[in-house]
C-alpha cells in the first residue's frame, strides 16, 4: 500500500457563509463555515480547501478569523485562496493557520508572485489554480471567475506554474464547474502527463463515479468537490468506500 | 518553566505545530521561540521546519540557533517534523548543504527515474498526502498508533541514516524510505503530525508524556 488519493471538500466563502452556485453564479447559503469544515473532517476529509469568493474588499478579513477558527480545532490541511495578490497577503494566510495558498488570477496577472511566495515560503505551501475552458481544439486560461479570457494555453500554463515553484495545481473547469455532468477528464489527463507535481482536479462532480473517474481517467492525484458534499448527498466517508470499491486507494 | 519550546528559524508556518500541541496538552506552558534562553530552558522541544534546506540552515544560524538545538538534541525529549529530521543528518542534495551533523547520514532527493508505482502509472514529486508508517521496532513514541496508520506528508527529499538501527518507522514512494528515526532523547518523523488528524494528535500527545528515554 502507499500513498493514498485525496478527497478534499471545497468550501466557498463570501461575507463569512459558506455558499454554492453553477458556473460562479446563483450563490446559495449551504452554512457556517467552521460547522462545515468539522463535519468534513469528522467525516475523513483528507483536506479542506476554502475559496473567498467575498467582493468587497470590506469583509476580507472575515476569512481571517475563520481559518483561525478552524485551524484551532481541525487538524488537517487546510488550503486557502481568493483574492491573493501578493506575498503579503500569502503571509497573512499561512499565520492564520492556512497550510497552502492558492493563487490564481495574481499568478496571470504577475506569474512572479507565484516565485517570490515560492522562495519565501516554500512550494509545498504554493498552490496554483488554473481555471481553464475550452476553446476551439486546446484549453485556455481564464481568469476572475472564469470571466476574463487570457489567449494563455492551460497546458503551457501548467508546466510554466510548475517551474516558476508551485508544489500543486488545482485545475477546474469552467465548463464543468456546477454542472454536476462529471469532470474534464481529458484536460485533467492532458496537465497531469505535463507535470511532475500533484494535480487536483475540480468542477462538474455530480456524482461518486465522477470521483473514480476522475483519479483512474484524469490522472489526478487528489478531486475536489464541493456541492455533493454541502447538501448532504454524500458523506465524505461514502465517497472514499466508493472509491475504495473501485480500486482506488484512499485514507479510511 | 517552559513545558515545550517550538524552535521557531523564520522557516515556514508554525502556528500548525503549535495549536496542535496546544490541543493535545491543554495548560501546559507552549511557546514558539528564536530565543536560546527559552529552548534552554524547556522541558521538551520540538524543532520543525518548512522550504529549502540551505535556507534553513542559514536562518538557523542567522539566529545563532545552532547551538541550542544541538545542545537540546542532546539532553531532552526532542522531537523534529520534516525539515525538522533533514536537519540533524550531516548533508543534504538539497543545494548541495550540510546539516547539523547530529546523526551519521544524508538526505536525497526521489529519483525522478523510479517513480512509477507497480502499474506503472507516474508518481508525483514532492510526495504529498496520506502513506502508511510501517513501525520498525517499538517505541513509547508509537504508543496507541496502529502499526500502517496513515500520517499527512509533503516533501520531495528523504534521509539516509548511516546506522539502519536509529530507523523507527518506514513508508513506500515507491521504494522503502526511512519516515521516522530514533536515538536516546530524538524522535523524528518526515511526516507531519500536526496535520495527521487523530494519529497525528496522539503521536504530539505520546511526545507530550514521553520522558525521553527509548
Amino acid at each position: 500500500m502507499s500513498l493514498a488519493k485525496r478527497i478534499i471538500p471545497c468550501l466557498d466563502v463570501t461575507d463569512g457563509r459558506v455558499v454554492k452556485g453553477v458556473n460562479f453564479l446563483e450563490l446559495r447559503d449551504a452554512g457556517d463555515p467552521v460547522e462545515i469544515a468539522k463535519r468534513y473532517d469528522d467525516q475523513g476529509a483528507d483536506e479542506l480547501t476554502f475559496l473567498d469568493i467575498t467582493a468587497s474588499s470590506d469583509n476580507r478579513g472575515l476569512i481571517l478569523h475563520i481559518i483561525e477558527e478552524v485551524a484551532s480545532q481541525v487538524f488537517i490541511p487546510l488550503t486557502v485562496g481568493g483574492g491573493v495578490r501578493e506575498v503579503e497577503d500569502v503571509r497573512r494566510l499561512l499565520n492564520a493557520g492556512a497550510d497552502k495558498v492558492s493563487i490564481n488570477t495574481s499568478a496571470v496577472l504577475n506569474p512572479q508572485l507565484v516565485a517570490d511566495a515560492a522562495a519565501r515560503f516554500g512550494s509545498q505551501c504554493i498552490v496554483v489554480a488554473i481555471d481553464a475552458k475550452q476553446v476551439g481544439d486546446h484549453w485556455e486560461v481564464f481568469t476572475h471567475g472564469g470571466r476574463k479570457a487570457t489567449g494563455i494555453d492551460a497546458v503551457e500554463w501548467a508546466r510554466k506554474m510548475e517551474a516558476l515553484g508551485a508544489g500543486e495545481l488545482l485545475v477546474t473547469s469552467m465548463d464543468r464547474d456546477g454542472t454536476k455532468s462529471g469532470f474534464n477528464l481529458p484536460l485533467n489527463r492532458a496537465i497531469s502527463d505535463a507535470v511532475d507535481v500533484p494535480i487536483i482536479a475540480s468542477g462538474g462532480v455530480g456524482n461518486l463515479t465522477h470521483l473514480v473517474e476522475g483519479v483512474q481517467e484524469g490522472g489526478a492525484d487528489a478531486v475536489l468537490a464541493a456541492s455533493i458534499f454541502h447538501y448532504g448527498e454524500f458523506t465524505v466517508r461514502q465517497a472514499k468506500e466508493f472509491m475504495r470499491d473501485h480500486g482506488i486507494e484512499v485514507r479510511l | 518553566m517552559i513545558d515545550i519550546a517550538v524552535v521557531d528559524y523564520g522557516m515556514g508556518n508554525l502556528r500548525s505545530v503549535s495549536k496542535a500541541l496546544e490541543h493535545v496538552a491543554p495548560g501546559r506552558r507552549i511557546v514558539v521561540t528564536s530565543d536560546p534562553h527559552e529552548i534552554d530552558a524547556a522541558e521538551r522541544v520540538v524543532f520543525p521546519g518548512q522550504g529549502a534546506m540551505p535556507d534553513c540552515m542559514r536562518e538557523l544560524d542567522s539566529r545563532g540557533l545552532r547551538q541550542p538545538v544541538i545542545k537540546a538534541a542532546a539532553g531532552k525529549p526532542f522531537l523534529g517534523i520534516c525539515i525538522g529530521l533533514q536537519l540533524l543528518f550531516e548533508h543534504s542534495e538539497e543545494g548541495d548543504a550540510a546539516g547539523l551533523g547530529i546523526l551519521p547520514g544524508k538526505v536525497v532527493r526521489f529519483e525522478k527515474s523510479a517513480m512509477r508505482d507497480a502499474t506503472g502509472h507516474k508518481l508525483k514529486v514532492p510526495h504529498m498526502g496520506w502513506n502508511q508508517v510501517y513501525q520498525t521496532r517499538a517505541h513509547p513514541m508509537w504508543q496507541n498508533i496502529a502499526d500502517g496508520e496513515r500520517f499527512y506528508y509533503v516533501h520531495s527529499y528523504y534521509v539516509v541514516p548511516q546506522h539502519p538501527d536509529i530507523v523507527a518507522a518506514y513508508s513506500e514512494y515507491p521504494e522503502r524510505f526511512t519516515s521516522a528515526v530514533a536515538k536516546d532523547n530524538i524522535f523524528a518523523v518526515q511526516f507531519h503530525p500536526e496535520k495527521s488528524q487523530h494519529a497525528g494528535l496522539q503521536l504530539l500527545s505520546n511526545f507530550v508524556h514521553w520522558n525521553g528515554r527509548a
